[in-house]
């Protein structure tokens, strides 16, 4: 079973966010990155099929140099290797396409990603890496088992949950709980040190998006609370102060 | 490596007669990013596999505490500092440091941590010989075997050399016999190796020795009931004729209490450290809960009383972790260099941590007393929740406490720390004159480095160093060679010492930052270091009247002496509202400690 997991660098939760330069780029000083929540699930699950059947991980970022300590991270939870492309991600179908042109190269049996990022939370990365090699994508996957050649996995639906058995290869974007989030040991630290990371070039590519301006959410207002009994009150706040109707 | 054996080699207490250039100390910024990736999954284990469990542990329930001992041990956590031929990750000194900071926010967890890697691992790993080394290390690294440490005795506490537990050779000389009672034994009740110390016939000294739980002849009482840390296995245990054999005897006859200072040694300064990430822990709730508490329609959070707090926990922090990861370095370096001259590694490491026993006294009672602090400032800001078992300050309160009493009390730490700086003084290690010459030369100051933006900083530091100087060459010149009899003027010597090498810590990391990002972005770390040393100044300048006026009936010759100290201790033109505000400020802003350093 050959595993490529690809991963994202991407600001901590609590990470205080702001804007420079006219709203037009995201202000990183004092921010700590970790791996993406969705892409640690995905991580996570490549680790214990690699128990289950044998095999190896390649760990996948699509990023400058600032995101190697994020990618070792990787390293020490147990991917064997990684590939870091060396290029600003400018947009999901630029990532799609530097990953695709990888998993073309590399004769993967899974491509496991997050559901989505949590920086742009596009979840759009899977579907076109599928598209863009002709392969299945599935998401969100909150299953997943290898059966000889087939996957078998369940993912989300409105209103329930839907079993598919697909052929490898497929993409699959995952969330919990798909696996259970691994902390890397002392020692997988230590040796994530010494395991390959190879830096490749990006393939060149025309950017098809531009950012013109990032806008705050307003800040949530108070919480109100209103007394049980008090249907009346509820529905005019709803209609008239929360707009909602 | 290499380019640590080019640093100029500190010596131990020497921070009191040299002023050090700031890039040579280290600071917790610089860990690298292995480091701080360890510091994470500690981070990560104890909010997955100990947080969830705070109720049942303190609740002692059977078995927890052990398995999470042994999780710990999966991962790890129990060997950062044993060789890896012994099974262990062979990480530096400082590197196990930090280890103990992030587990330091766990209460019980820590207290069982600590005695496991600390008193209960180090014996073998520094005095053990290589069977033992081979034996034990692995297991306990693993978490396989938990370890605790038995010392103290029901008549035999601070006075650790009295104990009375014996130890009798067998008639065919293969075993030795122990019989005794011990008390207040952490992680005795589910220890499977205990380092137990007792007297070998009429001798002066203890021994050690290395028991196995299945060698028998053990029992305990009952889990102590206790005023904090309940989820942590404290207990009495009785060794009745346990048949240790003679090859477990650690080190030699007699060695044990050398075995038994030199392991506390090493204990507390972990111990010292190991209160910064609970320091962190009280801080950001206290920031999360002012920020949500509202009176008077405002956050409280809003209040500068409130602010005051939130500030003053933040420069305590920023001081123990400054002085902390300083010393831990000092050791490191110190280590390298005696195994580049030569010395067998666990020898180098022993020596290492002897030198800086200033320090680690140092670390493990500012550490202590400042946890001490912020908890309580903690159940303030949280006002009648603080006091609510509803909320987490008030087990942080009574988990904070014990740090005070154990791994030697804190006045014993004192004591001691001012006698080792007295006995270098005596041997003519340090020149105490040379130091002195101010009061020829007037007070004239040659700064040996420019410390801008800090320069009033950096000349207050020196004249604190001199204050406290002063002091302690005064109490040497009237009580000489009895100085040891007069504990209350060592107390207040020892308050100055530490808080000098503290505040000069927080100055030289934040110097070390300004130099690598400019002061505008140390902005934070210029406003905690200034809070800090207008309080240390403050303290200093108390202890060391109080001091003086213990030790100089002569009223004319106290003033002219308490003239002094005003002069060494003027460090007043400082705003400290506005630095509290805009500390606190920061922390409001952010909801959390103000500052972070391992993600
Ligand atoms: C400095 C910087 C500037 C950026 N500027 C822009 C911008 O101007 N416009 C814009 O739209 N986006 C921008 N991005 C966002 C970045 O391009 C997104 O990470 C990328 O577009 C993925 O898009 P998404 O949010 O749709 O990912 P999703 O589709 O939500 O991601 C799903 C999964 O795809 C995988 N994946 C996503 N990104 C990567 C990656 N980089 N490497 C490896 N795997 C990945 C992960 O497994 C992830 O969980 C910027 C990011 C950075 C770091
Ligand atoms: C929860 C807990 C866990 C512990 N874990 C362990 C363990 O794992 N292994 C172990 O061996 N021990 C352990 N101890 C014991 C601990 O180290 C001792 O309690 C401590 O050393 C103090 O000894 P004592 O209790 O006999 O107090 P005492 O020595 O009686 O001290 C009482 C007071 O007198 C002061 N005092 C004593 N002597 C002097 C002096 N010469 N000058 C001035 N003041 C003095 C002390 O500072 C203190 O304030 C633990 C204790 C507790 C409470």
């Amino acid at each position: 079973m050959k595993i490529l997991v690809c991963i994202t660098h991407v600001p901590d939760t609590t990470s205080k966010i702001s804007f420079v330069d006219q709203d037009t780029v995201f202000d990183k000083t004092g921010v700590q990155f970790i791996i993406g929540p969705y892409d640690d699930y995905a991580l996570a699950r490549a680790v214990e099929l690699k128990e289950q059947l044998g095999g190896s991980i390649m760990a996948l970022n699509v990023g400058l140099a600032e995101t190697e300590p994020t990618i070792r991270k990787a390293l020490a939870i147990g991917a064997d290797e990684a590939i870091r492309i060396n290029a600003e991600p400018k947009d999901a179908f630029f990532v799609a396409h530097q990953i695709a042109q990888v998993v073309k190269g590399g004769d993967y049996d899974l491509i496991l990603m997050g559901r989505e990022s949590i920086d742009f939370n596009g979840g759009q990365v899977h579907g076109m890496v599928g598209e863009l090699l002709g392969i299945p994508s599935v998401s969100p996957v909150m299953h997943l088992d290898i059966e000889g050649n087939i996957a078998k996995l369940s993912r989300e639906i409105e209103g329930g949950k839907e079993l598919l058995e697909v052929a490898l290869p497929i993409v699959a974007g995952c969330q919990e709980p798909i696996a259970e989030w691994k902390i890397p040991n002392m020692r997988g630290i230590m040796s994530a040190r010494s395991k390959p990371l190879n830096v490749l070039d990006p393939f060149e590519d025309e950017q098809k998006t531009v950012v013109e301006n990032f806008v705050m959410p307003a800040a949530k207002s108070g919480i109100k609370m209103i007394d049980a009994d008090n249907v009346g009150e509820l529905v005019d706040l709803l209609k008239n102060e929360a707009k909602v109707f | 490596m290499e380019k640590t054996l080019e640093k100029n080699i500190v010596k131990g207490g020497g921070f009191l007669f040299n002023h050090p250039h700031f890039s040579e100390i280290f600071i917790p910024e610089e860990f690298n990013d292995e480091q701080k990736m360890m510091a994470k999954a500690t981070q990560d284990f104890i909010d997955k596999e100990v947080f969830p469990f705070v109720e049942r542990i303190d609740a002692l329930e059977e078995g927890l505490m052990p398995s999470i001992m042994t999780k710990a041990g999966e991962l790890g956590l129990l060997g950062v500092c044993i060789p890896e031929q012994y099974g262990g990750l062979g990480m530096s000194f400082n590197t196990g440091m930090l280890i103990a900071d992030i587990v330091a926010s766990t209460g019980s967890f820590t207290t069982a941590f600590g005695a496991h890697t600390g008193i209960g691992t180090l014996p073998i790993l520094y005095y053990g010989d290589e069977t033992q080394k081979e034996k034990y290390l692995p297991k306990l690294s693993s978490g396989e075997w938990k370890a605790c440490y038995c010392l103290t005795e029901p008549d035999s506490g601070s006075d650790a050399n009295a104990a009375k537990t014996k130890a009798i050779l067998s008639e065919d000389q293969q075993h030795y016999l122990i019989t005794g009672q011990k008390m207040w034994i952490s992680n005795a009740g589910f220890a499977d190796l205990f380092i137990v110390f007792a007297k070998i016939e009429d001798d002066k000294n203890l021994t050690a020795f290395i028991v196995e739980k299945s060698f028998g002849g053990i029992t305990m009482n009952d889990e102590e009931r206790k005023m904090g840390i309940k989820g942590s296995s404290t207990r009495q245990v009785f060794f009745n004729d346990t048949k240790v054999p003679v090859e477990n005897m650690l080190s030699n006859r007699q060695n044990g209490f050398k075995i038994a200072v030199n392991i506390l040694n090493i204990g507390r300064i972990k111990l010292g450290c190991g209160v910064i990430n609970a320091c962190k822990q009280i801080a950001n709730q206290s920031t999360q809960y002012a920020n949500d508490r509202k009176q008077f329609g405002v956050s409280i959070s809003s209040f500068g009383a409130i602010k005051q707090k939130l500030s003053q926990m933040a420069a305590k922090t920023f001081g123990i972790e400054s002085a902390s990861y300083r010393a831990g370095q000092n050791i490191d370096d110190q280590v390298d260099v005696l195994i580049a001259q030569g010395h067998p590694e666990h020898e180098a490491k022993l020596q290492g941590v002897e030198q800086f026993a200033i320090e680690a006294a140092i670390i493990k009672v500012h550490g202590s007393d400042v946890l001490n602090e912020i908890a309580d400032q903690g159940v303030q800001v949280y006002g009648g929740m603080g006091f609510s078992e509803e909320a987490p300050m008030a087990r942080a309160y009574r988990d904070a406490r014990i740090a005070k009493i154990y791994e030697g009390t804190n006045e014993i730490n004192r004591m001691l720390l001012v006698g080792m700086i007295v006995k270098k003084i005596t041997k003519g290690e340090f020149n105490l004159k040379d130091e002195l010459d101010f009061f020829n030369t007037g007070m004239i100051h040659k700064d040996t480095f420019d410390a801008a933006p800090l320069s009033k900083e950096y000349k207050a530091i020196k004249n604190l160093k001199k204050a406290t100087l002063m002091v302690t060459s005064k109490a040497l010149e009237i009580y000489g060679a009895k100085i040891n009899e007069e504990q209350e003027v060592l107390i207040n010597i020892s308050e100055m010492v530490i808080e000098t090498y503290v505040a000069e810590s927080t100055l030289l990391r934040t110097l070390k930052l300004i130099d690598q990002s400019g002061a505008t972005s140390a902005g934070l770390f210029i406003n905690l270091t200034k809070l800090y040393l207008f309080d240390a100044v403050r303290k200093s300048k108390n202890a060391g009247y109080e001091a003086l006026a213990c030790m100089i009936d002569d009223e004319a010759h106290l003033d002219s002496l308490l003239k002094v100290m005003d002069r060494l201790t003027a460090y007043n033109h400082l705003n400290t509202s506005r630095l509290s505000r805009d500390i606190a400020d920061e922390m409001i802003l952010q909801n959390k400690f103000p500052y972070t350093l391992y993600s």
